[in-house]
């Protein structure tokens, strides 16, 4: 019998190969590099790695759609887009990682040890985090490319199995930080096996586990139909776990707290746009079909999300928690991107995953920087008075909080108005009325935070802002400029977005 | 025989490794439940691809061994790691979170 090697069009696949390519170096370089040198190598490899896999991305930009590797990836307009997106999370992500003691000397070390202390006297710092992102930052890219069930699912397990590790991996803290991964992890690989349950019963259905002979299994309609709905039911569950949608959002808050704060920004705005897009794409190409199947299920888990994750915010005390809670209400907003399933939605779904990714990096990067001797100070009673003591500080998170609020003028009311707009020309109207009263809500919350930071006196001062380091203010600036840019002139990259978003089937 | 028995067993044993990692304590043993759904779904993807009469289920098979063998790798580093931290593995224990 003969064995025919697959094709590959390597020229296609490039932003993902120099991704992972550059990830196994990191690797080697772990291994055998002198721990002097490893920290300013393995960040300039990154860093390096991140920026040609972005050339790549430009480079590809604008030529034929391509399906490549035997079909199993699918290159597109929305792709390249995410794939950018998440290009620039992952910079600015390392950005943070790169300033910040925040991580632990030796992972494997038991907190409070001698072996840790010696560990962080000597300096001899483990730099896995770098190599972790890469591996991440690869399996994001392929998540939203994937054009067929089982690389799909092998996409989710790279980007998901570095994520859990580098929950663990903050410096103080660290019991938190442990548990914050064990909780990641556990139910993270219960959701994945959802998924890969729901991937076998779409394969029954279909006879493939291409998502295009899934669309042709639904629009010819021979297939069991008990099949289908087991298939789309567990795969839903797998998506919806890992955007944060109730009822399979309870990692996110302990999660979102628990990891170092670098880890945090980084995975709150790269994991969205990965896994916004590969359900996108599922729920636009493969299963567009068959509507009445998931229509009513995800209007109802979409209408839930937005309202739990405003409510619940309202009670938050932790800053993180109450991002934390925030990106759950996102995230039904961004389901209502799905539910649109048109054009404008796509378009709208893609502008709001790239401006909410950029307003939280420039947020969490800000919650970083208020300290007091122990370190991070996330508890909100403690920021009362903060625009006294930093004022620039406090008015950039207030601009980050308005734009998660939807303000106009900032980015989150362009993402928010082109989202519902988009969802309710496609008669969802139950969904946007739901969505704008929630963030009504959502305001609220958001607002009573910049009048704690604002307009009451501070009680006591104990929690100072550290000066930010050169690459954390780039972050902040960046995001700060972005989210106004946007808020003011969404226009070029609206045209943008719309020029290239439509998936091929 | 009927390949459709082979589904309910993969159901079946799906449905116990769902409930076992709800009802049980022990991080290791809420982590092998979780590697009973994957070979249930696996025992699935098997079967269909019987049915259908394509190898595709069989190859995807492989995957998923090699998936699950990586997230054993990941999964006792953690939570041996938890282990050693607190002298616990129950799942339980680690509620310092969410409070």
């Amino acid at each position: 019998m003969g064995f025919n090697s697959p094709s590959l069009e390597y020229s296609a696949l490039a932003p993902m190969l120099v991704i992972f390519g550059a990830g196994i170096i990191a690797v080697l370089v772990e291994a055998f590099v002198s721990a002097k040198l490893r920290p300013s190598l393995q960040l300039a490899l990154s860093i390096g790695a991140v920026i040609l896999a972005f050339a790549q991305v430009i480079r590809l930009r604008g030529t034929e759609t391509v399906t490549v590797a035997d079909n199993s990836v699918i290159i597109d307009g929305p792709v390249l887009f995410m794939q950018g997106t998440i290009l620039v999370f992952a910079l600015l992500g390392l950005f943070l990682i790169a300033d910040f003691e925040q991580f632990a000397a030796q992972a494997s070390a038991v907190p409070g040890s001698q072996e840790e202390r010696t560990a962080i006297q000597t300096g001899k710092m483990q730099t896995e985090i770098y190599p972790l992102t890469l591996f991440a930052v690869g399996g994001m890219m392929l998540f939203p490319a994937a054009s067929d069930l089982i690389t799909l699912f092998v996409a989710l397990e790279v980007l998901s199995l570095p994520l859990y590790l580098m929950a663990g991996l903050a410096r103080r803290r660290r019991l938190l930080s442990q548990e914050a991964a064990l909780k990641y992890f556990l139910l993270g690989a219960y959701s994945s096996a959802f998924f890969l349950f729901g991937a076998a019963f779409l394969y029954g259905y279909a006879g493939t586990v291409q998502l295009s002979g899934i669309a042709s299994a639904i629009s010819g309609g021979a297939g069991n139909d008990v099949f289908f709905l087991i298939g789309i039911a567990a795969l839903s569950v797998g998506l919806l776990f890992k955007v944060g949608a109730v009822p399979f959002h309870a990692w996110t808050p302990d999660v979102y707290q628990g990891a170092p704060t670098a880890v945090t920004a980084f995975m709150a705005a790269a994991t969205k746009v990965a896994a916004f897009g590969a359900a996108l794409r599922i729920f636009y190409t493969a299963l567009a079909g068959a509507e009445w199947s998931w229509k009513p299920l995800i209007t109802s888990v979409a209408i839930l999300t937005m309202i739990v994750g405003s409510i619940i915010a309202l009670a938050q005390r932790d800053v993180k928690r109450m991002l934390a809670y925030s990106s759950i209400a996102h995230a039904g907003f961004l389901l209502t991107g799905i539910l649109a399933l048109n054009k404008s939605g796509l378009a709208a779904s893609l502008f709001y995953l790239a401006i909410y990714g950029l307003t939280t990096l420039g947020a969490f990067a800000l919650v970083s920087l208020v300290q007091d001797s122990a370190g991070e100070v996330a508890d909100l009673n403690r920021w009362v008075g903060l625009a006294k003591r930093s004022p620039l500080i406090a008015t950039f998170f207030a601009l980050f909080l308005l734009s998660f609020a939807g303000i106009p003028l900032t980015s989150g009311f362009i993402g928010k108005f082109t989202i519902f707009s988009a969802a309710y020309e496609s008669g969802n109207t139950g969904v946007v009325v739901v969505g704008v009263l929630s963030s009504a809500v959502a305001a609220f919350f958001y607002i009573r935070v910049i009048v704690m930071m604002f307009f009451t006196d501070p009680e006591e001062d104990t929690v100072t802002v550290t000066i930010p380091p050169q690459f954390t203010s780039t972050v902040i600036w960046i995001a700060a400029l972005t989210t106004l840019a946007f808020g003011v002139f969404p226009t070029p990259l609206l045209d943008a977005i719309a020029s290239l978003s439509t998936f091929v089937r | 025989m009927n390949p459709t028995n082979y589904l309910y067993l993969s159901a079946l044993l799906f449905s116990i490794g769902a409930v076992g990692v709800i009802v049980r304590r022990n991080a290791i043993v809420v982590f092998m439940c979780i590697e009973l759904m994957l070979n249930a779904a696996n025992l699935a993807f098997v079967t269909f691809a019987r049915m259908n009469g394509n190898l595709e289920g069989q190859v995807i098979a492989f995957f998923t061994m090699v998936v699950a063998a990586c997230e054993v790798v990941v999964g006792l580093a953690i939570i041996v790691s938890i282990y050693r931290s607190r002298r616990s593995a129950s799942v339980d224990d680690a509620s310092l979170l969410s409070r």
